[in-house]
């Protein structure tokens, strides 16, 4: 589905990520702006083999909809996917609502690096607490958004994380959601080499680390019930857990400080709490 | 009485009452003439709104996708009506704004649906980014305007500040005089808009056409079944709108104002299909007129009568009447060889934008702003401003404050 060549940088988990889209029959993409759009290729060109509609930012929920409203009423059989950075997500905010609230029948994946990296690394909503980026010079103020437990809370039909350290995982998880129907989101986290400031061949492990640590949790939510995926559950237990400032020195976007790793340790016991009480219902 | 005026073919007339006012008269004389068009079967009172939301109905659009606006929401609201009803056939979406509304027909027309939308106003410039992705897109759509003023301040009634966002974007964009037109051109564009390739805005006052009845004969002109430059289907190898730099960039945008340009003759040629509303203008007593006046939109039935009062008077007057802004009526405008004078309900600096458009054409035309956020302007007002024109009283541009 992607092409080998194609512009992606050094290490990039959005091409890891990219890869794993074979799992999908009949996708028809749509794509806003953002590193995705760079390795998608430069016109006449394209790094995919399959049909990529570039959007703007803010309508990519809207057109991904419209698209399948209208395969849909035409008879084509179509697995739309609105292919999205955590910057479209914040920009395209309300209409990815509206989407999930219609139950629209698409896919919508976020792959999430934590920043606004195509346009230089700014600080995004999904930037976590205390990470350094170019409109966050001395470490942002305040967490991350947890979009997952904001999806879940307009019953969506499918809402799945995973992780590109966790590539058989995320392979199930797309393959899933291809055969399901009405609204699906899959969100990635996606850690960025020259946004993190880490070496290109580290991709992987920092993004297990995100696991193992805690700072990201493996889930899915599917008829109302939170079920933890086989790879991440055991690190839900805190004493199977690798201390928080590990995975930050792995990094070099975080000035660890107590503030920070206090702030982010609060964070990630408060997100597993309410997940483990949400999974029980 | 003025107000009858309001009820006839031609006329889109609101006689200095207000906007309430008329449209009390308006219900009261309902009753009757419903009864009476009944029996002719093809003629029925309605509001423009209502008008639009009927050619709508005989368009068959595959997707609707709106978001509420005043004065335009009785138009998507009658259409979401027609389909709990069985009486169309099209999918509605309900939209959380208007830039998601554009976007959804964005997306539905990529995939080869035909499409309609309709706002006023903030809602136009809110979708405004989205209406540039779907002409650069070269997708057919169409959407009523129901043109109302722009904030600030908050204002919900009429002039054209909101339709004149739609100038650079790339859009076909007509102006209706009154019901009657704003149905057979809201057809004409499904029809345009599908033969170029290209989206279509008809715009219709807001209140004095929108909210007011005329007498409108529903018929049902032949419109062929959707047809589009491209489609976007599953198993494609194929990149839409990919980053584009160099002469392609400057190719697609050469291309959509060149084919903007050749849609002119789709509508002339088109013009009889769909009602004999004149192609790009109609000219209103213009054959040996030593002064024109030049506007666009439903005051056009006041000015109108105002020219007659002033033809009575021996005054040879006329009116050209710009029934499209894009593409413009240039070479038209340019044949004009008597003292010209523009009408404009939206101004771009201390000038109307009509104004420059028409001065732009070669012509040293006179400028009078007027109807900013639904101020009214009657037919007397015409005849005075009219007057001062033939007599060579006005200023270069004047403000009717």
């Amino acid at each position: 589905m992607i092409l080998p060549g194609n512009a992606s940088c050094q290490g990039c988990p959005i091409s890891l990520a990219m890869r794993c889209l074979d799992e999908i029959e009949k996708p028809v993409i749509v794509m806003p702006a953002g590193c995705s759009t760079v390795i998608a290729g430069l016109h006449p060109n394209s790094a995919f083999k399959i049909p990529v509609i570039h959007v703007p930012f803010t309508s990519t929920p809207s057109v991904a909809c419209g698209l399948s409203e209208a395969y849909g009423r035409l008879g084509i059989k179509a697995n739309v996917v609105a292919w999205m950075g955590d910057g479209a997500l914040d920009i395209s905010f309300s209409a990815l609502s509206a989407s999930a609230m219609r139950n629209d029948d698409y896919i919508a994946i976020v792959v999430d690096n934590e920043a606004y990296m195509n346009t230089g690394t700014q600080a995004s909503l999904s930037t976590p607490f205390g990470a350094k980026t170019t409109t966050s010079p001395a470490g942002k103020k305040w967490m991350k958004r947890n979009i997952g437990l904001i999806l879940i809370s307009h019953r969506a039909n499918y809402v799945a994380t995973a992780s590109v350290g966790f590539i058989q995982d995320l392979r199930k998880k797309l393959r899933k959601a291809g055969k399901m129907s009405g609204f699906r989101f899959i969100h990635v986290h996606t850690p960025c080499p020259p946004g993190w400031k880490f070496p290109s061949n580290k991709t992987i492990e920092v993004a297990r680390m995100a696991v193992r640590s805690g700072a990201w949790i493996l889930y899915e939510y599917e008829r109302g019930r939170i079920t933890f995926s086989e790879s991440g559950k055991k690190f839900l237990d805190k004493n199977n857990r690798i201390p928080i400032s590990e995975y930050l020195a792995m990094q070099k976007r975080f000035v660890v400080s107590e503030e920070i790793l206090k702030n982010l340790e609060i964070e990630i016991e408060e997100n597993i709490k309410a997940l483990l009480k949400l999974s029980e219902l | 009485m003025r107000d009858v005026h309001a009820l006839l073919p031609g006329r889109c007339n609101c006689g200095g009452k207000s906007g309430l006012q008329l449209l009390q008269g308006v219900w009261d004389l309902r009753g009757s003439l419903q009864a009476k068009s009944d029996k002719d079967g093809s003629r029925r009172l309605l509001t423009s709104n209502e008008a639009i939301a009927e050619a709508v109905r005989i368009a068959k659009p595959d997707i609707i996708a709106a978001y509420p606006i005043t004065p335009q929401s009785p138009i998507v609201e009658r259409l979401a009506e027609m389909i709990e009803k069985g009486e169309l056939n099209s999918r509605f979406i309900i939209v959380e704004s208007e830039h998601s509304a554009m976007a959804v027909i964005h997306g539905a027309a990529t995939a080869g649906a035909r499409v309609f939308t309709a706002t006023s106003s903030q809602g136009l410039a809110y979708m405004l980014e989205m209406c540039w992705w779907i002409a650069g897109s070269r997708l057919p759509a169409v959407m009523a305007v129901a043109m109302r003023s722009l904030g600030a301040p908050w204002n919900i009634h009429g002039d054209h500040m909101d339709i004149m966002l739609l100038r650079d974007a790339g859009w076909i964009i007509g102006i209706a005089e009154n019901a009657q037109e704003a149905f057979d051109m809201t057809l004409q564009a499904f029809y345009v808009s599908e033969e170029v390739s290209l989206p279509f805005a008809v715009g219709i006052d807001g209140f004095t056409m929108s909210h007011t009845a005329e007498v409108v004969r529903i018929w049902n002109p032949r419109i062929p079944e959707r047809k589009q430059a491209y489609r976007v289907l599953p198993g494609d190898e194929i990149a839409v709108n990919a980053v584009t730099l160099g002469d392609a960039r400057m190719k697609a945008r050469y291309d959509l104002a060149l084919d903007l340009e050749r849609s002119a003759e789709v509508i002339e040629k088109s013009d009889a299909d769909f009602g004999n509303h004149g192609g790009l203008v109609e000219k209103y007593r213009l054959e040996d007129a030593e002064f024109a006046v030049i506007m666009a939109g439903g005051w056009c039935g006041d000015a109108k009568d105002a020219i007659d009062m002033l033809r009575d008077e021996g005054i040879k007057i006329g009116l050209l009447r710009l029934r499209f802004i894009r593409p413009f009526p240039r070479e038209i405008i340019k044949s004009l060889s008597c003292k010209t004078l523009v009408i404009d309900r939206a101004n771009t600096d201390i000038f109307g934008v009509l104004c420059k458009e028409v001065r732009a054409c070669g012509l040293d035309a006179k400028n009078v702003v007027a109807g900013l956020g639904g101020l009214e302007v009657g037919a007397e007002d015409f005849y005075r401003l009219f007057r001062k024109f033939a007599e060579n009283r006005l200023g270069e541009v004047e403000w009717l404050l």
